[in-house]
C-alpha cells in the first residue's frame, strides 16, 4: 500500500494538496480529502475534450462508407474512446422487414422516403443517448447522407446537443472497385439473401442510381465551413477541411493510412525460453531447445505459406530476435514490441509475487487491463506505446510480428474488436501461429500450431480475486512449471 | 547468433553482442526507405521557407537525415547585391540564366547530399511555380532514383502575406539597404513577376499522378495526392498539424525532490522544502505570465505533479512525460553506479546519447516516447510543461534544433524555466530562474572521453541531427566550374561535433570539432 505524502505545508500563498497513488494504476492523484471531485486533474486520454464528436459518413452505396465506419469504430475503441456506429441501414431493415427490391429507394417513393427519414431520426435519437448519457465520445453516423439537406439537419441536430461533427465522405468511380464491394459485402446481406448473385448485383446496381440524381457532394467552397475528409478512389487523393482538434487529426491520419489490398497478417510469441521453462515472468532470457526447434518450424511455414514481400517484425528483446533469426531473411527491432514492463515482479514465478506483493497480485486480478506494475506498465499503457505499431501496420501489406504473450494479446484486440476486459485474458500461447486475412468488414483468423511442444504460459482470472483471499485461491488458475 | 545463446549475461557482451546484432539485422534489412526529396511550390511569402525549415528540424529530431536548400540563397551568392524586383521579371533573359544555374547549383547540391553525405530526405526550397520547372525536377528525382514529394502552399489571403513580408522579408540581405515600406512595396511587385507564370499543381489533369500536398491558407484546408510511403505519411500528419498562431511555450522541470538532494537518478520521490517552494514561485510566475488559456502538462511521477498542484490550475498527466528510465541504476548515486557498473558507466559517457542503461532507456527512446507530446504541442497554443532533465533536454533539442550528440548535455536546471516563442523560422528563448536555491543535477561531458563508435540507425528508433547549415556556394562563373568546397572560419565555428556522422565526411577540422 503506497503511503500518503507529508504534510500540506504551506509555501508562499498556495496550498499543495496530499498526493496518494491510486494503487490500481499507480497514478497520482490528489487526496479528496474535503470531498471534492479531483477535477483539476486527469491522466491524458485522446479525447480531452468534453465536446463528443459526431462522424457522418457521406457517398454513394457501395462505397466503403460502413467499412470505413466499422474500422474507424475498432480503432478508436482500442485506443480508449468509446466509439459507436449507428448504421441507418440496420434500423431501416428492423422497420422493413422484408426487402423487396431497388424500388423502396426511389426519390419518388413516397411510402419509402418517409420510412428511411423515420429511420435516420432514430439513429440520431440513439446516438444522442450514446454521447449524452452513456459516456460515449465519439459516434459514427453510417448513412449515405448525400443531400445538402439532409446533412443540415444532421448539423442541427448536432449544434442543439453540443457535439462536434466532422463529415467522412468516400467518392469512388472505379466499377471494378464497386463491383468488388458489391460482391464482398452487399451480396451476403439480409436484404438479398433469397437472391441469385445475378439478381442481387443487378438490383443493386439500380439502387445506386436512386441516389445517383440527387447526390450533392461536399463541396470545397459551398461546405468551406465544415470539417471534413473527402476520400477519392479508396485513398490516391484526400481533401482535408478544417480540422477542429485532437481527436479528428488522428482520425484523418488513420483514414490516410488505411488501404484494401488483399493481404494478410501474421501474429505469433517468440520461441519458448528459459524462463518460460521455469515459470517466471518478464526478463530478457534466450531460447530453450524447444523454442529453437520451434524457430526452425517457423521457418519452414513461412517458407510454404509462399508469401509476397514478407516483412519481419521483432522486438528488442533476446527470444524474439533469436526467432526471427533462424528465418533467414531481413527483420525489423522495434522497442515499441518489447513485452509488457512488469516492474518489481520481472522474473518472479506467480507464487513469488503472491508471496511478496500479494495485495499487487489480487489487484492485477481485479482489473488486469488497469492494473500497473509496480515501476512497471499497464495493458492500458502497452495499447498506447503499440499504436505506432498498428498504423505502420495499416500501412504495410504482408507482415509477421514476432512478439510477446502481452504485446499480442493487445494487437490480437485490435485485430479483433476485443474489449478491454477481454484484451488480457486472449489465448496466445507459445509455437501457434495466428494469421488474420481482413474479409468484408472484420478480419478471418487462421491458427496454426507448429506442433512444437511448449509449456502454458496463460493464467485464468481466478474466480476470488479479493485481497483476502487465500494463497491457494490465488495460485489456482497458475499454469505448471518446472 | 548461436553465440548470443551461449555467452554468459554479462551486460558489456549483451551491448556490444546486441550492437553486433543490430548492426547485421540493418545490414540485412538494408534501407528502410527511399531517398525522398522534397519540392516546396508557391509564390513568394507562402511560407516555404518557414515549412522547409520547420520540417527539416522535425525530421532531423525524429532521426531523418534532412537538409534545406534554398535556391534564393544560392542566389544572393551568384549576385552579390540585389537592386531591385526587376531581376525577377520574366523578361530579364540574363537574370533568368542565373536564377536557372543556381537551380541546377542545388540539385547538384542535393543530388551530393543524398547520394553521398548519407543524407535521407533534401527539400529543395524555391518557387517552382512553373511545370517547365517541376518537371525537370522530375526527370532529375527519375534519374537518381529519388521519391519526389511536392509540398505547395497557397493563400491569398492579403493579411498573412503582408505579415509575413514583415516578419521575413523586410529584414532578409536583400533589403538591408530599404526602409520597410519600399523594401514591402519591391517586394509585393517581385510577387506579381511570379504570379502570372505561376501553375499551380493540377490534381486532376496535369499532376494528378504525382505525390503531393497542397496547403490552402495556412492549413485550413489540405489536399493530399498519392502518399507512398511511410515518410510521406508521416510528413503529411505533421504538416497537418502545425500553425502560425503566435503562442508561448513553457518547459520547467519539477521543483527539487528529496532525491535530487541525495544526488540520486530516478526514482519517484516528492519536493524537498525548496522544491515546494519553487512550486510556490512557479504559480506567481504563471499568474504574472496573464496567459490566455494555458494548458499545463505534467508526467505521473509525483515530483512534478506535486509541483503542478501548487498552480492550483487543471492540469493532465503524460506518462510519455516520464523521466529517463534509469534500470538497474534507479536510485544509485553516480558514484554507485561508478562502483558498481564500472563499464556501463564509462559506455554512457562515450556516447551519452545512444547509451541504454541496463533494462532501461536511452535519449535514443526517450525521443521516440516523447514525439507525441511534440506533435500534441503543435497543435496546442499556451503550454507549460513540467517534466524533467533528459526529458526537457530532448523537448528543448527539438525547438531549438540542437543535434544528438548535443541533446544530453543541454543545461536545464532546477527551478529556471524557458519561455520560448516562435519568431520568424526559429524560436526566441528566455530563461527565467525563480530564484530559489536547488542542487545543481547537470553532469557535463567529460573531457577526454574517447567517441565511441556510432552505432547504426535503425528506422523507428531515432536519431536527432542537427539541421545542417545551408550551403554557402561561392560566387559561380559558369555552369561548367567544378564546386570546390572550402570551409571557412565561418563554417567551422558553426561547425559543433553534431556534425560527426556528416558534416565531418566532408569537414576536414574533424578532430579539432570535438568540444
Amino acid at each position: 500500500m503506497n503511503v500518503t505524502e507529508d504534510s500540506t505545508e504551506q509555501c508562499g500563498n498556495s496550498l499543495t494538496r496530499e498526493l496518494t497513488q491510486n494503487p490500481l494504476k499507480k497514478i497520482w492523484v490528489p487526496s479528496s480529502t474535503n470531498g471534492l471531485p479531483e477535477r483539476h486533474i486527469s491522466q491524458r486520454k485522446v479525447c480531452m475534450t468534453n465536446c463528443p464528436t459526431l462522424i457522418v459518413t457521406v457517398g454513394l452505396p457501395a462505397r466503403g462508407k460502413t467499412y470505413i465506419s466499422k474500422k474507424l469504430t475498432r480503432y478508436l475503441n482500442w485506443i480508449d474512446v468509446p466509439t459507436k456506429e449507428f448504421n441507418v441501414g440496420q434500423y431501416r431493415r428492423e422497420c422493413v422487414k422484408i426487402y423487396k427490391s431497388f424500388e423502396f429507394f426511389q426519390p419518388d417513393n413516397e411510402e419509402g422516403l418517409k420510412i428511411r427519414k423515420q429511420c435516420a431520426l432514430a439513429a440520431l435519437n440513439d446516438v444522442r443517448q450514446f454521447l449524452t448519457d452513456e459516456g460515449g465520445q465519439v459516434a459514427v453516423f453510417d448513412a449515405t447522407n448525400t443531400t445538402r439537406e439532409r446533412r443540415e439537419t444532421i448539423i442541427r441536430f448536432a449544434e442543439q446537443n453540443g457535439f462536434k461533427v466532422f463529415f467522412v465522405e468516400s467518392v469512388c468511380e472505379d466499377p471494378d472497385v464497386i463491383a468488388e464491394n458489391i460482391v464482398q459485402v452487399k451480396l451476403g446481406s439480409p436484404d438479398y439473401i433469397h437472391c441469385n448473385t445475378e439478381e442481387a448485383v443487378a438490383d443493386f446496381m439500380k439502387r445506386i442510381k436512386c441516389y445517383e440524381n440527387s447526390y450533392q457532394p461536399l463541396d470545397e467552397e459551398l461546405d468551406r465551413d465544415l470539417s471534413f475528409i473527402k476520400i477519392i478512389d479508396v485513398g490516391r487523393r484526400y481533401l482535408v477541411n478544417r480540422v477542429q482538434d485532437h481527436i479528428q487529426s488522428r482520425i484523418v491520419y488513420y483514414l490516410m493510412n488505411i488501404h484494401i489490398t488483399p493481404r494478410s497478417i501474421y501474429l505469433c510469441r517468440h520461441g519458448e525460453s528459459d524462463l518460460n521453462i521455469k515459470g517466471r515472468i518478464g526478463g530478457d532470457s534466450g531460447l530453450s531447445a524447444r523454442g529453437k526447434e520451434f524457430a526452425k518450424a517457423l521457418r519452414q511455414f513461412i517458407q510454404s505459406q509462399n508469401i509476397r514481400d514478407l516483412k519481419v517484425w521483432t522486438s528488442q528483446m533476446k527470444r524474439t530476435i533469436q526467432t526471427a533469426e533462424a528465418l533467414g531473411v531481413p527483420y525489423e527491432q522495434w522497442k515499441a514490441l518489447n513485452e509488457i514492463d512488469a516492474g518489481v515482479c520481472e522474473e518472479l514465478m506467480y507464487e513469488e509475487i503472491q508471496q511478496r506483493y500479494p495485495q499487487e497480485f489480487a489487484l492485477r486480478d481485479q482489473d488486469k487491463y488497469r492494473y500497473r506494475y509496480p515501476k512497471g506498465e499497464s495493458y492500458e499503457d502497452l495499447v498506447q506505446r503499440l499504436e505506432p505499431v498498428i498504423m505502420e501496420l495499416e500501412r504495410q501489406e504482408n507482415v509477421l510480428v514476432i512478439c510477446h504473450q502481452a504485446v499480442m494479446r493487445c494487437l490480437l484486440a485490435y485485430f479483433l474488436d476485443k474489449t478491454a476486459e477481454e484484451l488480457p485474458y486472449l489465448k496466445c500461447t507459445l509455437h501457434t501461429v495466428l494469421k488474420l486475412t481482413p474479409m468484408a468488414y472484420g478480419c478471418k483468423v487462421e491458427s496454426v500450431c507448429l506442433n512444437v511442444d511448449a509449456v502454458n504460459t496463460h493464467r485464468d482470472r481466478p474466480s476470488n480475486v479479493d485481497v483476502s483471499r487465500l494463497p491457494e485461491e490465488a495460485l489456482l488458475t497458475v499454469p505448471d512449471h518446472h | 547468433i548461436a553465440c548470443l545463446c551461449e555467452k554468459g549475461n554479462k551486460q558489456n557482451d549483451l551491448f556490444s553482442d546486441i550492437q553486433n546484432l543490430q548492426m547485421s539485422s540493418k545490414i540485412l534489412v538494408g534501407k528502410c526507405s527511399n531517398l525522398t526529396l522534397i519540392v516546396m511550390v508557391g509564390l513568394p511569402a507562402r511560407g516555404k521557407t518557414y515549412i522547409s525549415r520547420k520540417l527539416t528540424r522535425y525530421l532531423n529530431w525524429i532521426g531523418i537525415p534532412t537538409k534545406v536548400f534554398n535556391v534564393g540563397e544560392y542566389r544572393r551568392e551568384a549576385v552579390k547585391h540585389y537592386s531591385a524586383y526587376d531581376f525577377f521579371k520574366s523578361d530579364n533573359e540574363d537574370a533568368v540564366k542565373i536564377r536557372q544555374q543556381c537551380a541546377l547549383a542545388a540539385l547538384r547540391d542535393v543530388k551530393n547530399y543524398l547520394t553521398e553525405e548519407e543524407g535521407q530526405v533534401a527539400v529543395f526550397d524555391a518557387t517552382n511555380t512553373t511545370r517547365e520547372r517541376r518537371d525537370m525536377i522530375l526527370e532529375f528525382g527519375a534519374e537518381n532514383g529519388f521519391e519526389i514529394f511536392f509540398i505547395e502552399s497557397v493563400c491569398d489571403d492579403p493579411n498573412v502575406i503582408a505579415c509575413n513580408i514583415l516578419e521575413v522579408k523586410v529584414s532578409c540581405p536583400d533589403y538591408q539597404d530599404c526602409n520597410k515600406t519600399d523594401a514591402m512595396d519591391d517586394f509585393k511587385k517581385r510577387i506579381e513577376c511570379y504570379r502570372m507564370n505561376y501553375q499551380p499543381l493540377d490534381p486532376d489533369q496535369y499532376d494528378k499522378n504525382l505525390s503531393f500536398i497542397k496547403v490552402i491558407d495556412v492549413g485550413r484546408r489540405f489536399l493530399v495526392n498519392r502518399i507512398q510511403d511511410h515518410i510521406q505519411s508521416r510528413i503529411v500528419y505533421y504538416l497537418m498539424n502545425i500553425h502560425v498562431q503566435p503562442r508561448s511555450i513553457y518547459l520547467c522541470r519539477h521543483g527539487e525532490s528529496q532525491q535530487n538532494m541525495q544526488g540520486r537518478l530516478g526514482g519517484d520521490s516528492g519536493l524537498s522544502t525548496r522544491g515546494r517552494k519553487f512550486a510556490g514561485a512557479l504559480a506567481e510566475f504563471v499568474e504574472e505570465q496573464n496567459l490566455k488559456d494555458l494548458k499545463v502538462w505534467t508526467s505521473q511521477m509525483r515530483r512534478s505533479i506535486q509541483t503542478a498542484e501548487a498552480l492550483n490550475v487543471p492540469y493532465e498527466q503524460w506518462k510519455a512525460l516520464n523521466e529517463i528510465d534509469a534500470g538497474l541504476c534507479e536510485e544509485m548515486t553516480y558514484e554507485d553506479v561508478r562502483e558498481r557498473f564500472p563499464e556501463e558507466f564509462a559506455l554512457r559517457d562515450q556516447d551519452k546519447y545512444y547509451y541504454r542503461y541496463p533494462s532501461g532507456e536511452s535519449y535514443q527512446d526517450l525521443v521516440q516516447r516523447v514525439e507525441p507530446v511534440i506533435m500534441e504541442m503543435e497543435r496546442q497554443e499556451n503550454v507549460l510543461v513540467i517534466c524533467h532533465q533528459a526529458v526537457m533536454r530532448c523537448l528543448l533539442a527539438y525547438f531549438l534544433d540542437k543535434s544528438a550528440d548535443e541533446m544530453p548535455y543541454l543545461k536545464c536546471p532546477l527551478h529556471t524555466v524557458l519561455k520560448l516563442t516562435p519568431v520568424a523560422y526559429g524560436c526566441k528563448v528566455e530563461s527565467i530562474s525563480l530564484n530559489v536555491d536547488a542542487v545543481n543535477t547537470h553532469r557535463d561531458r567529460p573531457e577526454e572521453v574517447k567517441r565511441g563508435p556510432s552505432i547504426l540507425i535503425r528506422r523507428n528508433s531515432v536519431t536527432p541531427l542537427t539541421s545542417p547549415e545551408p550551403n554557402k556556394k561561392p560566387r559561380m562563373e559558369g555552369l561548367d566550374d567544378p564546386i570546390i568546397r572550402e570551409v571557412t572560419p565561418a563554417q567551422l565555428t558553426l561547425c559543433s561535433a553534431s556534425h560527426t556522422t556528416l558534416g565531418c565526411l566532408i569537414c576536414p577540422a574533424l578532430s579539432s570539432c570535438f568540444s
